[in-house]
């Protein structure tokens, strides 16, 4: 089967999981013997060969096309004035925000030129290159024939894949990593919600990366539930890690690894840790990451009085990461919604007993974690000290956890879409 | 004659280098020697040598009649060993004409006073030691606090430490309608004298001295002149106290600081009835006016001169209060290495960092400080104060296997 996709980021140059997710996705299809024509903003020319990529940069647009003037008139233009990052904390946004600034200043390109030079970053410009994103989307669809259906991942390329559907007449599958009630909570942001919902609508089908994704998709989107199907992430490399980076203290070590937002519930963390340390000294809690709540984080450990026991690293990038995970004696993820979190399955690949809130698409499909609400700081505080205690279970952990992982395999992931896909043409009029 | 009292404070701390929980229970080294020997030779250039050489050529100009007072921190005179031994000559130069006073202080510029009286005590008399190793047998007979802190019960673990004299600030809370300009007493022990601050002609030169939105800026000899003059005839003393990093580092030489600083002792002495007189000279010649209270710990800092720069909020109280858990047991083990630190860990500027008082004071606090904000100092600080108390307890475990 071919395939035409819209992403928005291809590793090696991502800033979230969104990348990775698609470049796990595509080397599936491509196990599968499956063609997939892989549309990006922007390509920087070291990604890796597995698809037939195309530069939307490097596409011209022909204005003599008629049906371009209506997708453009669907297409309102927005600016984007605020919170509109999806996988950015504070601080990257506006690193990114900076960047796109600085390098877009001098870029006096209107959107009507025939070629269109994308960031594809998440930056101030975001809106007009989602929507600029979408017209070269319809002329890719215009140009080539050589695809049976369309895959959008995610909001940003939603737009996009509505186009090409328009112009092809192709059927749409939309694929939703996250919503904007993960992101941002209660308060979402209007446009992104329109988009997400324009595009899921659109779509013949939708496929979410957890139930608990579904269950949003189908309660706050309205959209039918038998058009929505499941599909788990996967890991890239089921092995096992042996670090030999050495752990230099001599308390066990319990981590949180991540963002230091709402999102994350990293204040349920430190709730937990007290609880612990007031039964067990020989605790050292790390939070790791950076974010809008670290500072309120620092104070609120110093309120607590546990400052010489938990302790914070700040953005870790590279090896530290690795040798955070490979010194932790208990992970924890306690986030208040995540759509997925693939940051537990590299703890397992550490071997590091792992803990996940109940509102995150993994405890899906992880069965070998302990699994709490995420604002049950008791329940979490019990689970710390008996993965720290109780070695029995921490060691079965890590058995099974491993064996787990190699079930969590992108093939499987890719077979089911393909699947997805039949069903869906097999539906088309 | 009614007299002048200049004292300089001469303080550096020894400042944390970036230290990452990774680097704790595997780096015992915490002091950021690239930066500290920077800012120490940065003063020496800008403010100690050249002003050394300022007043050594008033006190010699005036014989006899112009004299100052320093008070140096332990950590200033261990980094002046290490960075700056010019520096130190220059000083041992001005001590050894007889017109100056040493005052005696911390080792470890610390707070200890607030929590301590045993802790306190030993780093009082370490000090005293050092000064009397650089100094050629030196011994301080008057006392100051860290940050001029006092309050009653200070000044009664300081007399019991044969002093006879504090120095603090004249702060207005505790003043009243009364004058800084008269010698006080201890409210405890009156035979311990205190010597307080004029926080308002002091500041006009260490603060105002070069701030062109001050109304009377430019500040010029005459003018300074014609306020001491104002001073009523009543009133014998005037304290004017200051860090001694005001000439040329907080002033710059540009501000025209040391032109004022070269005319000012010849003017007074030629236009005022004042003279200059060292803490101990003032205490033989002046009686004390009456006892002085003050219950609640004041400090030379702020609008408040309170405590509240360095402790008060939870990041300072969890970390002060962390720090003097370890000192029963460092005192038991007696180890120079882990005493080294723990002197150098104790220095109030650590807390200083760690301020929050962004809105009123916050832009004096950030000029000071190695970080970016007080988040990061506390956390850097408590990394490394992890690992300093994985050292205790590894020591502990090695004196006790022996016995």
């Amino acid at each position: 089967m071919r395939v035409l996709m819209f992403g928005w980021e291809f590793p090696p140059h991502i800033s979230g999981g969104l990348g990775t997710a698609c470049y796990g996705l595509v080397k599936g299809m491509v196990h599968h013997n499956q063609d997939v024509i892989f549309v990006v903003p922007k390509l920087w020319g070291d990604e890796e060969p597995l698809a037939d990529f195309v530069n939307a940069s490097d596409v011209h647009i022909d204005y003599r096309e008629k049906k371009f003037k209506s997708i453009w008139k669907n297409l309102t233009y927005l600016e984007v004035s605020s919170f509109l990052v999806p996988y950015l904390g504070p601080e990257e946004y506006q690193k990114f925000t900076d960047y796109a600034i600085h390098d877009r200043a001098d870029v006096d390109e209107s959107i009507f030129t025939t070629k269109y030079q994308f960031s594809g970053k998440y930056g101030k410009n975001l809106m007009e290159e989602v929507s600029r994103y979408a017209l070269t989307a319809a002329q890719i669809a215009r140009d080539r024939n050589d695809f049976e259906i369309i895959h959008a991942h995610d909001w940003l390329s939603f737009p996009a894949g509505i186009a090409a559907k328009e112009i092809s007449g192709k059927p749409l599958v939309a694929h939703v990593h996250a919503t904007e009630y993960d992101r941002s909570g209660e308060s979402v942001n209007p446009p992104v919600f329109e988009i997400e919902k324009a595009g899921m609508e659109a779509a013949d089908h939708v496929v979410a990366v957890s139930q608990l994704t579904k269950n949003t998709i189908v309660r706050r989107y309205g959209i039918p539930e038998e058009k929505v199907s499941v599909l788990h992430n996967a890991v890239l490399d089921a092995s096992i890690i042996k670090s030999k980076y050495e752990k230099k203290v001599p308390e066990k070590i319990v981590t949180f690894l991540g963002r230091i937002t709402f999102q994350k519930g990293p204040e349920y963390f430190v709730e937990a840790a007290k609880k612990v340390l007031d039964r067990d000294e020989n605790v050292r809690f790390v939070m790791a990451g950076s974010g809008d709540l670290l500072n309120r984080m620092i104070d609120r450990v110093a309120e607590l009085r546990m400052g010489n026991k938990f302790h914070f690293t700040g953005f870790l990038k590279g090896d530290d990461v690795d040798h955070m995970y490979a010194i932790s004696d208990v992970y924890v993820m306690p986030s208040v919604s995540e759509p997925f979190g693939i940051a537990p399955l590299e703890a397992v690949r550490h071997n590091t007993p792992t803990i996940i809130s109940k509102q995150s698409g993994v405890a899906e499909v992880l069965q070998n974690a302990i699994k709490i609400d995420f604002w049950d700081v008791d329940a979490m505080a019990d689970a710390i000290f008996a993965l720290l205690h109780y070695q029995g279970i921490s060691k079965m952990f890590k058995e099974l956890g491993s064996e787990e992982l190699k079930n969590l395999k992108w093939e499987h992931v890719a077979a089911k879409l393909v699947k997805i896909y039949e069903k869906t043409l097999a539906q088309q009029p | 004659m009614r007299t002048i009292c200049f004292y300089f404070q001469v303080h550096q701390p020894y400042r944390l280098k970036p230290y990452r929980f990774f680097d704790i229970g595997d780096d015992h080294y915490y002091w950021d020697d690239f930066l500290n020997r920077n800012v120490m030779r940065r003063v020496a250039q800008k403010c100690y040598l050249p002003m050394n050489a300022l007043l050594l050529e008033l006190i010699e100009k005036h014989k006899g009649a112009f004299k100052v007072t320093f008070s140096f921190s332990g950590t200033f005179m261990d980094q002046m060993e290490a960075y700056a031994p010019d520096v130190l000559e220059s000083f041992q130069r001005l001590v050894a004409t007889g017109q100056v006073e040493i005052l005696s202080e911390t080792y470890g510029h610390s707070l200890a006073s607030l929590k301590s009286q045993e802790e306190f005590k030993r780093m009082v008399d370490q000090h005293k030691d050092k000064i009397q190793q650089l100094f050629h047998g030196y011994t301080p007979k008057i006392f100051r606090n860290t940050e001029l802190i006092y309050s009653d019960k200070i000044g009664e673990m300081v007399y019991d430490m044969g002093y006879s004299g504090i120095l603090t600030e004249g702060a207005k809370h505790v003043l009243g309608w009364k004058s800084p300009n008269f010698v006080y007493q201890n409210s405890i022990k009156p035979e311990l004298k205190v010597l307080l601050k004029n926080f308002l002609l002091s500041d006009d030169i260490a603060f105002r001295f070069s701030n062109k939105t001050w109304s009377d800026y430019p500040l010029t000899v005459d003018k300074f002149i014609n306020w001491i003059n104002a001073i009523p005839k009543s009133e014998p003393v005037l304290n004017l106290f200051m860090d001694y990093e005001t000439f040329g580092e907080h002033q710059w030489k540009e501000t025209g600081i040391f032109e004022f600083m070269r005319a000012l002792p010849e003017a007074v002495l030629s236009k005022t009835d004042f003279g200059f007189s060292t803490p101990s000279e003032v205490l033989s010649q002046v009686e004390a006016v009456s006892p002085i209270h003050v219950p609640i710990p004041i400090s030379w800092a702020d609008e408040e001169r309170d405590l509240t720069a360095w402790l008060g909020n939870d990041l300072q109280d969890e970390a002060f209060d962390r720090l003097y858990e370890l000192e029963k047991t460092i005192r038991t083990l007696d180890d120079p290495d882990l005493i080294r630190d723990w002197n150098y860990l104790q220095t109030s500027d650590h807390f200083y960092y760690m301020c929050t008082k962004f809105f009123s004071d916050g832009d004096i606090h950030s000029y000071f400080s190695p970080y970016d904000t007080p988040y990061d100092a506390f956390i850097n600080y408590m990394n490394v104060l992890s690992d300093f108390v994985l050292r205790i307890k590894e020591k502990k475990k090695e004196v006790e296997s022996v016995e």
